[in-house]
Formats: structure tokens, C-alpha cells, sequence
């Protein structure tokens, strides 16, 4: 079975490009392109230098104590929250602008969720002194006022998108129409393992980073570069799909994504696609869709914003489908929870998206010889509101 | 590509007939209201439009600008599917004699079923379909034995930016027209004029001795836009400015009777 992306730019039934004639060649030319520049010796040594000298890779893999003691079992954080920035985003967005730098373009466009794509692609331009544009959903915008902040702070332009729900989808359809609109001296940085071929297999190469050192780590630490379980959260899916990218082929390594289930899977506001949706087109490729009947969208819910998206990235979808990863979801109040129960045991906070991974380990069962990473994707400095303002409403006991 | 089997319908039909400013106009289904779409469509035959293309709403129509988005929007939420759709014009073909496409993004269709779809829009007398998103490697491989068997135009568009090679096999498997997208721009986007090269291109497709017939769209919302596009092509698509009118019409009939009379006299 190969996990990769085959020639066509197909997972499985999954990926493609699904778009219209007026991005063809943009698509294309990336497409020709990308395995050449990232294959590059000259883009290799820029991009593993800014990796360790700008980015702080590698990241730690923190055997953390209190936590296997808790859960019976030997439980390693890889700690993408270390970054800079605060999230794994930045792996992808470093390495897409030297893409772009190399294509010769000339101005980059993102949209943005929370915000955290936005921030590291704004950081991106910034430090490469290039115009950078993110499409970001008015009601996100409301709600993630520091990120927006911190996006102009770094001379990002923060556009709204006010089409639909205002949201992660919306603003992903105004980046395409701003591509659209700008198709030569524009660079399009997508944030996920998503969008038309080539952009899932080169965002995952990007964040194929993550797996590599979990592996190098490993074996320094334990003499065996493989861990028994790896899991990670996924909404697109692209800190997974970099924490499993090594994985893919070495069964004995079970991968776990954890999608949110909102306020319950069946509760109608959730974000669990491989529970609740079917195959679909968005943004490109053909993938696992929360939709109706007649395949209009259905928006999601999340409690985390980069985790609301009503898809997954067709890497993801063929994983689900093969059954190579095992797909679990946490609700709200269970990654809630959790991010509070990682804060008192470990002195670590994390992002509501992460949180969502380390939920897991209350739902699974391990064998105390078990080797489990969890992938903590970011820091939970930008959720610190929803952590006060909902913390009555999910601690209390019931 | 050499395995086209050539079809016959309305459309093409019409362009052995008449081969210069031929008007074609866009509308989304189920807007204003649900029930307007034959309205609409058999007051564009009366007003002496050439063709229409009927807007088949989705959620996320990342080619439209915010006019069709809106458009798009309203008839979601005015309860508009494809199956609504297909049963308002089921006996179309006893009233509206012009050719007839359907135009939406792939996710529908998909969901509908394609080969259904193919099969019920042909028992109709639709005569084309225009699916943005559907690449035209996906529709070469799965999709074209489909249509043809169907009788039904796939229409391929082309950008600027479409190299002259594309161009070759895009006009190969074309049945009915090429879509010439005026300028690199999504629908109805007043800001975007034409290009500054836009004569470079339209000559340029002009020039090619291109076999297939080619309509201008995206942008052209006038007499002046409709007669400067004409002057390239065998005519022209009309889609947001018309949307616009319908938008803030209160005589949908006797506007729709005006708008197209200010087009073409």
C-alpha cells in the first residue's frame, strides 16, 4: 500500500486538483517545480539553517514523567509549541517562501483560522521583506484579536473575508479569489495538507520534519527510532501528516488522529469529518466533506478555531479509509479538560488544537512498554481567553 | 483526444446558424425567488437572447465574485437543488426553444450522482454543462465518453494565461464553445478593468484559426463590453450585471425585457 501521493496527485481515491482554468498555471507551475527546488542542495541548506537558527529546530522530545506515571505508560511530548511563533505552522511557511522566492514571485497571499498560519506567514515575509496579504473570516477576526495584531505588527495586511460564515472555509475561497485575481506575481502559502495537488504532498514534506527528529530523538533516547503510537490532533491535517510522514510505512507504529468532536459528534456542531462526512470537492481536492445531501457545505464547530474546518486533507482521508491511522475524536470539554490536567502535571500549556491530541490519552489504553508521542503542535498563549472565560462551564464536576 | 465524437444539439446547432453577437446570459436558479427561474428564463427568450446559462448554487463558488456569491447564497437559502432544479424545468421544452446550459461547481454534481446527472438534464433538452472546477483531465478521463453519449457540450474555459498548447487540445475536445475568461479575474469584479493587453489577447485567440466557437465572459456587462468582445469573438456572456438587475428588480419580466433590449439595440 503506498501512503504517498502518486503520480496524478492522488491519495488512494483521494486529492487531485480540482480547480478552475484560471489557476492552472499557477498550479502547474508549482507542481513542476516544487520536487526540484525542495530537492535542491541550495534550498536544503537555507531552509534546515533558518530551521535551527530561526525556527529553534530540532524541537525537544520530552519525556514526560508525571504524565506516564499517570497513564501507566511511557508518554514522549514532541514539543512543536517551542517554535517560534508557537506552532509547528512555521516549518511549512519558512519552507513555502523559499519555494516562492525561487518561482520568482513576488507577493504572498494566506488565509488564516485562528490566526497561527497567518502569524508564521506574516514572520515568513517579514523576514524575507516580502508583501504579505492573509484572508482571514470577519467572525475570526473578532475573536483572535492579538493574532490579528500580531499579523500588522509584522506588516501583514489583514483582509476580511465577509462571505459565508466568515470563517476558516471563507477565508480559504477569498485567498483563492485573490490568486485568481493576482495569478503571476502571487505565491499562495497554504497553511494545510490541503488544497489542489501539489500542496498536500508538499506541505506534508515540509512538516515531514516533525517525524524525522521524533525519530533521530527516539533512538538517542531509547536505542529504537520507532514509537509504538504516535498521535496527533487533525483539522486539515498538517502537524499530523508531518508527525506521521516517517511512520507511514512502518506498521508497527500505530498513528492516531484525533479530530473534534465539538459538543459531540452527533450534536450538530461538531468537526469530526471522518465521522460525519463523505467524499467531496473543497478547495481543490477531492477529500473527506462535511456536506448535505446535496453537497452543499455544512460549517463545523470547534472550540478550537484551527481544528474548525469541515474537511480533512486527502492524505488523511486515504489513511482513514485504509485504516493505516486510527481516527478518534475529543469533544470540546474533553480537550478543555485536558489542556488544564497538561498544565498541572507538566507545567505545560497548550493549544486548545494540541489539547485535543493529549484527550487521547484519557480515552486509549496502552501497555506500560509502550512508547507514545504525542505531537503538542502549539502553545496555548492564544487560547488563554477561551481558557478563562469557559473554564467554569468545563471544570466543574458533573 | 482524437476519439471526440461529435454531437449535435441546440448549441451546436446555433452556431452553424449564426456566428457573430450572439448574447448569452447567466443567472443563478431559484433568484430572486425560488419559483422564478422559468421566469426568468422564458423572458430571456422572449427578449431575443441568443442562450442562457442557468446557475446551479453552491456554498462556496470560489470562481464568482461577491454578486454570484450572494445570488448563490439567496438560492441556497431559498431552498434551491439540483433535483428542485431539474423538476422546475422538466417541460422546458415545451416553451423555450433557445439552447440551454447548466453551470455549477463539481461537488453538486457529484453528489447527485454525474452519470444521473448526464442522463436527466439530456432527457430535458439541456444542452451544455459549464463545471469550472472539473479539470480538464478529470473530464478527458472519466467524464467526455459521458457527455458525448449524452449529447451534452462540456464547456472548457480559457484565461490569459492558457498557453497556446492547451489551447490546441482544449479546442480538440471542444463541443460547442470555448469560454474565453475576458481577463484574470473572478466574476463581476468591477475593480479589475481589462487588461492593458487585453486586444493582445483577444487578437492572439482571434488569430489561432481555432475550430471551435468562442464566447467572451467575466466582465462584460454593457453594450460597449458586449460590441468590444463581439468584435473578437462569436460573442458574449453577460452574467453578475445582469444578476445585479434582477437583484433590485420589481417587474422581472419588463426589466429583464429592457436590459437585454439596452444590450443588443
Amino acid at each position: 500500500m503506498n501512503y504517498n501521493v502518486d503520480k496524478k496527485g492522488y491519495y488512494g481515491s483521494f486529492g487531485g486538483a480540482f480547480i478552475p482554468e484560471m489557476l492552472y498555471p499557477n498550479v502547474e507551475e508549482l507542481r513542476e517545480n516544487y520536487l526540484k527546488i525542495i530537492n535542491s542542495e541550495s534550498f536544503q541548506t537555507e531552509y534546515k539553517d533558518l530551521l535551527r537558527n530561526y525556527v529553534g529546530r530540532p524541537t525537544p522530545l520530552y519525556f514526560a514523567k508525571r504524565l506516564s506515571e499517570k497513564y501507566n505508560t511511557n508518554v514522549y511530548l514532541k514539543r512543536e509549541d517551542l517554535c517560534h511563533t508557537g506552532a509547528h505552522k512555521i516549518n511549512n511557511t519558512i519552507g513555502q517562501i523559499l519555494i516562492a522566492k525561487r518561482m520568482g514571485k513576488t507577493r504572498i497571499i494566506a488565509e488564516t483560522g485562528a490566526g497561527q498560519h497567518g502569524v508564521a506567514t506574516a514572520t515568513a515575509c517579514a523576514l524575507m521583506g516580502m508583501p504579505c496579504v492573509v484572508h482571514m473570516g470577519a467572525v475570526d477576526i473578532e475573536r483572535q484579536k492579538p493574532n490579528v495584531e500580531r499579523m500588522k505588527m509584522l506588516g501583514a495586511e489583514v483582509i476580511p473575508a465577509m462571505t459565508g460564515s466568515k470563517t476558516l472555509k471563507d477565508a480559504t475561497n477569498e485567498a483563492l479569489r485573490d490568486w485568481i485575481n493576482n495569478p503571476v506575481d502571487t505565491f499562495y502559502i497554504i497553511g494545510s495538507v490541503v488544497g489542489p495537488h501539489p500542496y498536500p504532498d508538499m506541505v506534508a514534506r515540509l512538516q515531514a520534519v516533525i517525524s524525522e527528529e521524533i525519530m533521530s530523538e527516539l533512538q538517542t533516547i531509547t536505542g529504537n527510532p520507532e514509537p509504538t503510537h504516535v498521535i496527533a490532533c487533525v483539522g486539515g491535517g498538517s502537524n499530523a501528516a508531518g508527525a506521521f510522514y516517517h511512520f507511514l510505512d512502518r506498521k508497527n507504529v500505530e498513528l492516531i488522529a484525533v479530530e473534534a468532536a465539538g459538543e459531540g459528534i452527533y450534536s450538530g456542531y461538531s468537526a469530526a469529518t471522518t465521522f460525519l462526512g463523505k467524499p467531496g470537492v473543497l478547495h481543490g481536492s477531492k477529500t473527506l466533506l462535511m456536506q448535505t445531501e446535496d453537497g452543499q457545505v455544512v460549517e463545523p464547530h470547534s472550540i478550537s478555531a484551527g481544528l474548525d474546518y469541515p474537511g480533512i486533507g486527502p492524505m488523511h482521508a486515504h489513511l482513514f479509509e485504509t485504516g493505516r491511522a486510527k481516527f478518534i475524536s475529543a469533544t470540546d470539554k474533553e480537550a478543555f479538560q485536558a489542556a488544564f490536567m497538561l498544565a498541572r502535571t507538566e507545567g505545560i500549556i497548550p493549544a486548545l488544537e494540541s489539547a485535543h491530541a493529549v484527550a487521547a490519552l484519557e480515552t486509549l489504553t496502552f501497555k506500560n512498554s509502550d512508547v507514545v508521542v504525542v505531537n503538542l503542535s502549539g502553545r496555548g498563549d492564544k487560547d488563554m481567553m477561551t481558557y478563562i472565560t469557559r473554564k467554569e462551564e468545563f471544570l466543574t464536576k458533573n | 483526444m482524437e476519439t471526440t465524437t461529435k454531437i449535435s444539439n441546440r448549441l451546436t446547432e446555433l452556431f452553424q446558424k449564426k456566428s457573430n453577437n450572439l448574447l448569452n446570459i447567466y443567472f443563478t436558479a431559484g433568484y430572486p425567488a425560488i419559483n422564478d427561474t422559468v421566469t426568468v428564463l422564458k423572458a430571456l427568450e422572449k427578449a431575443g437572447v441568443d442562450m442562457v446559462e442557468i446557475g446551479m448554487p453552491y456554498s462556496d463558488p470560489v470562481a464568482d465574485g461577491p454578486i454570484i456569491q450572494q445570488s448563490s447564497l439567496d438560492s441556497i437559502n431559498n431552498g434551491m437543488t439540483i433535483k428542485t432544479l431539474l423538476g422546475q424545468l422538466k417541460d422546458i421544452r415545451k416553451e423555450v426553444t433557445i439552447p440551454i446550459l447548466v453551470m455549477g461547481y463539481f461537488n453538486t454534481v457529484m453528489q447527485y450522482g454525474v452519470e444521473k446527472f448526464m442522463q436527466e438534464i439530456s432527457a430535458i433538452g439541456i444542452d451544455g454543462v459549464i463545471l469550472p472546477d472539473l479539470p480538464l483531465d478529470e473530464y478527458t478521463e472519466h467524464y467526455q465518453t459521458l457527455c458525448e453519449s449524452h449529447n451534452i457540450s462540456n464547456v472548457s474555459l480559457i484565461t490569459p494565461n492558457t498557453s497556446d498548447e492547451r489551447l490546441h487540445v482544449i479546442d480538440n475536445i471542444t463541443q460547442g464553445f470555448i469560454y474565453m475568461v475576458s481577463t484574470n479575474s473572478t466574476t463581476g469584479n468591477d475593480a479589475k478593468k481589462t487588461e492593458d493587453n487585453h486586444d493582445a489577447y483577444f487578437s492572439r485567440i482571434k488569430n489561432m484559426g481555432l475550430k471551435s466557437p468562442r464566447m467572451i465572459g467575466f466582465n462584460i456587462k454593457n453594450k460597449e463590453t458586449f460590441e468590444d468582445a463581439c468584435a473578437y469573438a462569436n460573442g458574449a456572456i453577460i452574467g453578475s450585471a445582469f444578476v445585479r438587475m434582477l437583484s433590485t428588480s420589481k417587474n422581472i419580466e419588463a426589466d429583464i425585457i429592457q436590459f437585454v433590449q439596452r444590450i443588443k439595440n
